[in-house]
């Protein structure tokens, strides 16, 4: 049996480099995830580093996504699923009876496998964010706010133009930039990415993954994704679910040249497990 | 090692393995050769090492091609492409030591006489050490076998050891005469690329460690050749 991590009981031989200088933005502790009867997530624990990208990967069905809608409660409203366990936002648990969730979801957004505009302009995609949370002060304020956020996600050169265009009029790779364009747009510390580019050609691609490593200068991003050479090229940290549980953490370069475990070699390699 | 769900994987990497069994059978020939067509005068023999050699660097190029491809097909991770990698770099060091052991052969055509007896049999020695080495590595290599890799690596200390001492006797003998200098600094060259063939071998043996643990060799190898610090003392 390895080792554990006695705060978090993730299995630690040798502690990820990249947590080194890196603060723990959220962790969880001996979470345990259920839908009705299906165990779904069994007593998961890990800790995620701040200003850096994470990637989730492992066998489609293994709980990815399950865990990470549990880091911005987004399980809550699926009915049938409970959950046992912690999830702390720099140190504070998410789960706390005084926790408002809307005002979680402001630092902790989602960008979807599917882009997901609003049937709305590209400006009010953008605005609807900070409007509901009262971020600006005035209108100019406003219009600030959603260029910054369109330039930060590389999409304004592109829809300067014509930002009160329907947002479902954009190609695909720039809907999907758009979404982020409206994550980032409230201020978030945490943005959680599930398969962010399934939908999406190499070119898009290569710009969603471009402007994922310009936000991990001041985010804490984490990526689902079913592509290896992805989690390889964008995170400094991955982490391999299998079958509901985590079964190795560690620093990206290690993991996709030695892994330790034999069941993440084998799912990294196409191997049979 | 399990398969991997695309059965055309496991074959690209099975073919790239042929390949460099392949490889490293013709040197382990070619090496031989050399040292008994240099022990034996035959210069029948050496011109065929010569000709042969060809052949290595086409083995090396083709392995060199199959592995690109492999790699841009399959963008291998961890232990596959620990073992593209390394298959890259083995198959260069056969090479290396093919071309020594044709450099070796070589010098068949400028030995005149029967070299004396210290000599020759030093030479031998060094030439047996030089092929044991040599085929414990493409052994250990082929068997993933560490310790084995581990053995040749330490062995090399005493080719090197070997080779010192062969250059201190071909120094001597240049001393006593200087007619012999043309003879012994072909002979030194023959031992020199023993030497080489040696370390050739333990660039493999390192190989072999990063495929196996995926890390290199942290301490560096036990180094025993001090013939660049040799001078012949004149009485
Ligand atoms: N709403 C739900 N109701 C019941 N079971 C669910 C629900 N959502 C997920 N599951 C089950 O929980 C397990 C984990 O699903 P999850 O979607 O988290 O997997 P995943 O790792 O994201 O897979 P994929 O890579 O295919 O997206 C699966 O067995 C799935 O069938
Ligand atoms: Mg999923």
């Amino acid at each position: 049996m390895d080792q554990l991590n006695p705060m978090t009981e993730t299995p630690m031989l040798t502690k990820p480099r990249i947590m080194a200088n890196r603060e723990v933005r959220i962790s969880a502790r001996k979470v345990d995830i259920y839908y009705g009867e299906k165990h779904a997530i069994k007593g998961l624990s890990v800790e995620i580093p701040d200003r850096a990208v994470s990637a989730f990967i492992g066998p489609s069905g293994c709980g990815k996504s399950t865990f990470l809608r549990a880091i911005n409660r987004m399980n809550d409203t699926i009915p049938g699923c409970r959950m046992t366990g912690e999830v702390l936002l720099d140190n504070k648990s998410i789960y706390a009876a005084d926790v408002d969730v809307v005002q979680l979801r402001s630092h902790v957004g989602m960008v979807f496998q599917k882009p997901n505009p609003f049937p709305k302009s590209i400006f009010e995609n953008v605005a609807y964010g900070p409007r509901i949370h009262g971020l600006a002060k005035n209108k100019t304020d406003l219009e600030e706010m959603v260029v910054a956020s369109l330039k930060k996600a590389g999409l304004f050169e592109e829809v300067k133009d014509r930002l009160h265009a329907s947002g479902t009029g954009l190609s695909g790779g720039q809907q999907q930039r758009l979404c982020i364009a409206r994550a980032i747009a409230v201020n978030p510390e945490v943005i959680l990415m599930d398969e962010p580019c399934s939908a999406l050609d190499p070119i898009a691609t290569a710009r969603i993954e471009e402007l994922i490593d310009e936000l991990r200068q001041n985010y804490c991003i984490i990526i689902v994704t079913h592509s290896m050479q992805q989690a390889a090229r964008v995170s400094q940290l991955t982490a391999f679910f299998h079958l509901g549980t985590l079964v190795e953490t560690g620093d990206t370069d290690e993991m996709f040249t030695n892994p330790r475990d034999k069941r993440t070699q084998d799912y990294i390699t196409g191997r049979f497990g | 090692m399990t398969d991997h769900i695309a059965k055309a994987y496991d074959s690209d990497i099975l073919t790239l393995k042929t390949m460099l069994a392949e490889m490293g059978g013709l040197a382990e020939e070619q090496l031989n050769n050399a040292i008994t067509a240099l022990s034996k005068r035959d210069v029948v023999l050496a011109d065929q090492v010569i000709s042969r050699d060809d052949k290595l660097d086409k083995l090396e190029r083709e392995i060199e091609e199959k592995a690109i491809l492999t790699i841009a097909k399959r963008q291998p991770v961890a232990l596959d492409l620990r073992e593209i990698m390394v298959a890259i770099r083995v198959s260069s060091d056969i090479e290396r030591i093919g071309d020594l052991a044709k450099n070796t052969a070589k010098r068949t055509h400028a030995i005149s006489e029967a070299l004396p007896r210290r000599l020759a049999t030093g030479l031998a020695r060094m030439g047996s050490m030089a092929q044991a080495q040599l085929k414990n590595v493409l052994d250990a290599y082929g068997l993933k076998d560490i310790d084995k890799a581990m053995q040749v690596w330490r062995a090399d200390e005493d080719l090197d050891s070997l080779y010192n001492s062969i250059f201190r006797e071909l120094l001597t003998y240049m001393m006593e005469d200087p007619r012999n200098i043309s003879l012994c600094t072909h002979l030194l060259f023959g031992a020199k690329n023993l030497e080489r063939i040696g370390d050739h071998t333990t660039n493999i043996a390192e190989n072999i460690h990063y495929l196996i643990h995926g890390k290199t060799i942290g301490e560096g190898r036990p180094k025993n050749d001090v013939t660049s610090m040799m001078t012949a003392e004149v009485k």
